[in-house]
């Protein structure tokens, strides 16, 4: 079962909304975690476990540094 | 051979906390490494912590809050005839700490041991402490648990030096008509046992912060729930959650994901540091003292730390 960009990008937007409280809207694929959004390696981690939840996707910590833009992230859930 | 019955139940009586009058903010740890005032208190929630000078021992910081601890109780020292205490930061081992403790506030020859699960400690060692009275083991138990982090942690590196701090917490257990502690979830990760460690002697407390993390922010509430439903309550009957003060981040997840919405949540991390073992009962003594939370009403304690180890259990607030 394949997710759509848009899916990915709706459920990651619901699921940062939740843990660091930044309204989904702003979830975009271009924007940086620590430089646009304002996010931290904590949240990033938090966001990463809630996203295995969502997406059935593990991202280990040594992965999740890589992942710098929303893009990033909704690139590793569909590869 | 017989078997002797105790207690069908054990509560706490009243509990005490102490950390030392030294206090070092993030303004002054930021004097001599790099970090900032505003990346620990969002980072870790921590504003200031105190922290012993070398005239002060973990078990001066273990009389201390297990003096007031019996204070509060209403016993006298008398009463008391098994000491225990919970603490992973000993300067040296041999001998234990409850035996010191024991004799510096005038308790006559109890039972004496001392618990090494880390941050989880006091949860364990109250644990231990309520199956002695319902055992007959004992009748009157204090459990202590006293941390002087400060001794393990490398004053230079930012990771760890900003996160800790001093302290003990003492709770006095006695018999029970009525369960007054609940049976208690615990387990162990040994897998992840250099998540958090010392690795030799000549060594400081090193952690692993991004692993930690993820292990506490989702391992722990299924814990949290366990404890409660074998105490045969919900989550949504709690008055208080109590878990270690780790870093108010890790306590904001675990809150949010245990779904206690009546419960007041404990963040003495703020002002206090993490205290290893000892945050659990601090935190509790000075809710308590503040009236916070009502006598009698159901608090969860959730311990998690090295080992890595948990325990947690329902207690009713004395």
């Amino acid at each position: 079962m394949a997710l759509t960009e848009q899916e990915i990008l709706a459920g990651l937007g619901k699921i940062i909304n939740e843990i660091t409280g930044i309204p989904a809207a702003e979830v975009t694929p271009e924007k940086s975690f620590v430089d646009d959004l304002d996010i931290d390696s904590l949240s990033m981690v938090e966001i990463a476990v809630a996203a295995q939840d969502e997406f059935g996707v593990e991202i280990p910590d040594d992965q999740l540094k890589n992942l710098k833009t929303v893009k990033d992230v909704i690139n590793f859930i569909q590869s | 051979m017989r078997q002797i019955q105790g207690a069908p139940g054990a509560r706490v009586l009243a509990f005490g906390g102490y950390q030392p009058a030294n206090v070092v903010t993030n303004e002054h740890l930021a004097k001599t490494m790099d970090t900032s005032d505003e990346w620990i208190r969002s980072r870790v929630g921590i504003v200031e912590r105190r922290i012993a000078g070398p005239e002060e021992s973990e078990v001066d910081l273990a009389v201390q809050a297990g003096g007031k601890a019996l204070a509060a109780s209403g016993l006298s020292a008398s009463d008391i005839d098994l000491v225990i205490v919970a603490t992973c930061t000993l300067e040296t081992q041999i001998p234990n700490a409850a035996s010191r403790v024991a004799h510096r506030l005038g308790i006559d020859a109890p039972g004496a041991f001392d618990v090494n699960a880390a941050c989880a400690g006091f949860c364990y060692a109250l644990s231990a402490a309520a199956d002695a009275i319902r055992g007959g083991s004992a009748t009157h138990v204090l459990v202590v648990a006293a941390e002087k982090l400060s001794q393990w942690v490398d004053w230079t590196d930012r990771t760890t030096a900003v996160i800790f701090g001093d302290g003990a917490g003492a709770a006095v257990v006695g018999p029970s008509d009525t369960p007054g502690i609940g049976p208690v979830a615990w387990g162990s990760v040994g897998e992840k046992a250099d998540a958090i460690k010392v690795k030799d002697r000549n060594s400081f407390l090193q952690q692993e912060g991004q692993a930690v993390f993820r292990w506490a922010t989702t391992a722990l509430h299924p814990v949290a729930r366990r404890a409660c439903e074998r105490a045969g309550v919900r989550p949504e009957d709690l008055a208080a959650f109590v878990p270690h003060q780790a870093n108010l981040r890790i306590i904001e997840a675990i809150a949010r994901k245990l779904g206690a919405e009546k419960a007041v949540i404990a963040k003495d991390i703020v002002l206090s540091g993490n205290t290893s073992a000892a945050s659990i009962p601090l935190a509790l003594s000075r809710m308590i003292e503040r009236g916070e939370v009502p006598s009698g009403g159901l608090a969860l304690l959730l311990g998690f730390g090295a080992g890595l180890t948990y325990a947690g259990q329902v207690i009713e607030i004395p």
